[in-house]
């Protein structure tokens, strides 16, 4: 296999006056992941900056509510900022710094990457400007003006689609406008090597913690591990250290949206085919022309068009299984959670657990599944609400 | 096609479709009459992410007339029974790789299709689609943007039809035709393949200035600036446009 390819999928997709830059980062990434002084640096700002390790809940009452496996959460909602997101910024900001980068840019769909990367500009010292749809900074108001407080530039994107793939768009063309001085930090595992390598390495964290907090409270591995899939970076890092467990089975919940036979869906494993965009080989919703489909969720965090490579990857090859989930379970399971167990998840990490409401009760007792939570729903209740008819002002 | 070059060439891009093929292809033929050797031909995409806002909107407006490779053929097809002058597809790889690549270079071989220009494909990529390419004796034209000698040189001598040197590096006008030359000159050093300056020029005045050390010019933003004001009536003006520039570098 290449190394900037999973099996077919990856690649370096680019305009060539990136293409330099992403050498560079490549070597950078190389050299500094082996780097102890890195290493130090990145484990102590995730430990006493971020939080982490991250709990991993045994959730009792869902458990004994759905009678069957027994559920635990792996709690990212409790990293600093909200969310998983926090993981791979935290090491692409200290990589930007290690190669002497000034300023960094991202898109964001919900917004929690963009506050992610705000949060770690604040801290490290540098400048920061974020790309976000239209549409999204209408739908997540509060995450835009939480950016501004952190210190960042936010661009409303007005061309497209407005939301999610068209911010990475305008990032990647704001990127090749001022390459010298600025660091892209992608937020998902998608776009060109070696960003799916690098932010998957970066989210692995989650099931590095997850293994061994499983192994030591249950004395065996989980049946079942589950996560919500968009680009696929939470779902990657929940993913990556059971890959070679292969009695694990490792389940990847995408957005049906309003279902998956109507176009309002953000499907793309269920309903996508192999194409080429946003820097990599991978699997794509798209019309028959190749145009990339406009896509559709409740949650904007999974509302985008591709998936990460290694998703595509381990589609292709089984390893993984992806189901899809609707708006309307996803929000059932939104406040399923929150009156089942006091915790509000974010309605990306609902699509997650909607199913393991699903599969639980087909499961035997002795039987385990880890749910990723990727994210807490603070930033979700007014959506919710006006879903629900209340028209709440945030 | 064989006496590509042998003066300065003047390359006019517009997008397929915009405002609709008809034009479009009225549009060739008027570029042809005012001394264009070349036309560089966008496929449209949805998702256009190295072009400038008007480029952009051009995509737009021409998915918004469902412009697409099927159509697209046929209207070359047409073109040819009235001019032979060279065309190159301007693309990105999801509408050639869902086209299917042997389908797609057989056709682009049969229509008289000199080569094609796909901003997502980088150097390191070009393995894609090189064979199928090759097969059909289709031309994949490289970039060169103002970066390390290393790769310069490298691209240069895997390069094949021309050179589409990328110009807009740079702020002051001065500074870029400068550097412009400097990285120019890299390129001459190791192959002989004609080199075009694009992105960015926009006026007489550029484009004699690059002339002088460029083998052609790529003309694109003003184009489709006429194009997006004249619409149906935009032949005469790109007829207007073109011979200016053509006059320029003469």
């Amino acid at each position: 296999m290449e190394k900037t390819k999973f099996g077919k999928f990856g690649g370096q997709y680019v305009p060539e006056i990136l293409m330099p830059e992403i050498k560079k980062i490549e070597e950078a990434y190389e050299f500094y992941k082996n780097d102890k002084k890195f290493n130090e640096e990145l484990t102590d700002l995730l430990n006493n900056y971020a939080g982490r390790p991250s709990l991993l809940y045994f959730a009792k009452n869902m458990t004994e509510d759905l009678g069957g496996a027994k559920i635990y959460l792996k709690r990212e909602d409790l990293n600093h900022t909200g969310a998983h997101k926090i993981n791979n910024v935290l090491g692409q900001a200290l990589l930007a710094k290690y190669m002497g980068k000034k300023r960094v840019i991202a898109e964001t769909g919900a917004g929690q990457h963009g506050v992610a990367t705000a949060t770690a500009a604040a801290l490290l010292g540098m400048e920061c400007e974020i790309y976000m749809g239209k549409e999204d900074t209408e739908r997540q108001a509060l995450n835009v003006y939480r950016m501004e407080l952190l210190g960042a530039k936010v661009h409303a994107v007005t061309f497209g689609t407005q939301t999610l793939k068209d911010a990475v768009n305008e990032a990647m063309k704001a990127w090749a406008q001022r390459v010298d001085d600025t660091f892209y930090i992608l937020g998902s595992v998608v776009g060109p090597h070696p960003f799916p390598i690098m932010v998957r390495d970066f989210q692995s964290v989650i099931s590095k913690e997850a293994r061994e907090q499983i192994l030591e409270t249950e004395g065996r591995l989980p049946d079942v591990v589950m996560a919500c899939v968009g680009g696929g970076s939470n779902a990657m890092g929940m993913f990556y250290n059971f890959i070679d467990d292969k009695d694990v089975k490792l389940i990847g919940c995408e957005a049906a949206g309003h279902g998956v036979n109507t176009e309002k869906h953000a499907a793309t494993l269920t309903k996508g085919r192999t194409g080429i965009f946003h820097g990599m080989k991978s699997i794509f919703c798209q019309d028959e022309h190749g145009q990339i489909a406009p896509v559709y969720s409740i949650s904007a965090g999974l509302d985008y068009p591709g998936v990460g490579p290694e998703h595509a990857h381990l589609f292709d090859t089984k390893r993984a299984d992806y189901v899809a989930i609707t708006d309307d379970e996803a929000v059932d399971a939104f406040e399923y959670l929150s009156k089942t167990e006091g915790i509000i998840p974010a309605i990306e990490s609902s699509h997650a657990v909607a199913y393991a409401k699903k599969l639980a009760p087909t499961m035997k007792k002795d039987e385990i599944i880890i749910v990723c939570l990727s994210g807490r729903g603070d930033k979700d209740v007014a959506a919710i609400a006006r879903y629900k008819g209340r028209n709440i002002n945030e | 096609m064989n006496n590509l070059f042998n003066k300065k060439e003047i390359i006019g891009f517009l997008m397929a479709g915009d405002p609709d093929l008809e034009t479009t292809k009225q549009s060739i033929i008027a570029m042809d009459k005012a001394g264009a050797g070349m036309v560089e031909l966008g496929i449209p995409f949805s998702d256009p992410i190295a072009e400038s806002d008007v480029i952009q909107d051009s995509n737009m407006r021409a998915l918004e007339n469902e412009t697409y490779l099927p159509n697209i053929f046929k209207m070359i097809e047409e073109l040819r029974t009235e001019t032979q002058i060279p065309v190159i597809f301007h693309t990105y790889m999801n509408p050639v790789f869902n086209y299917g690549y042997e389908n797609f270079f057989k056709e682009c071989s049969e229509k008289g299709i000199y080569g094609i220009v796909v901003p997502d494909l980088p150097f390191e990529e070009k393995g894609e689609i090189q064979e199928y390419a090759d097969k059909y004796g289709v031309s994949i034209i490289s970039f060169v943007v103002p970066t390390d000698e290393k790769r310069i040189k490298e691209i240069a001598k895997n390069a094949q039809g021309f050179i589409y040197f990328v110009a807009s590096i740079g702020t002051e006008e001065e500074d870029k035709s400068h550097k412009a030359k400097a990285i120019i000159d890299i390129i001459k050093s190791v192959t002989d393949i004609p080199v075009a300056a694009g992105f960015a020029i926009n006026t007489p005045e550029q484009a004699a200035q690059y002339s002088k050390i460029a083998d052609g010019i790529i003309i694109g933003n003003t184009i489709v600036k006429l194009i997006e004001q004249y619409g149906k009536n935009s032949p005469e003006h790109i007829y207007d446009y073109v011979k200016s520039m053509k006059d320029a570098i003469k």
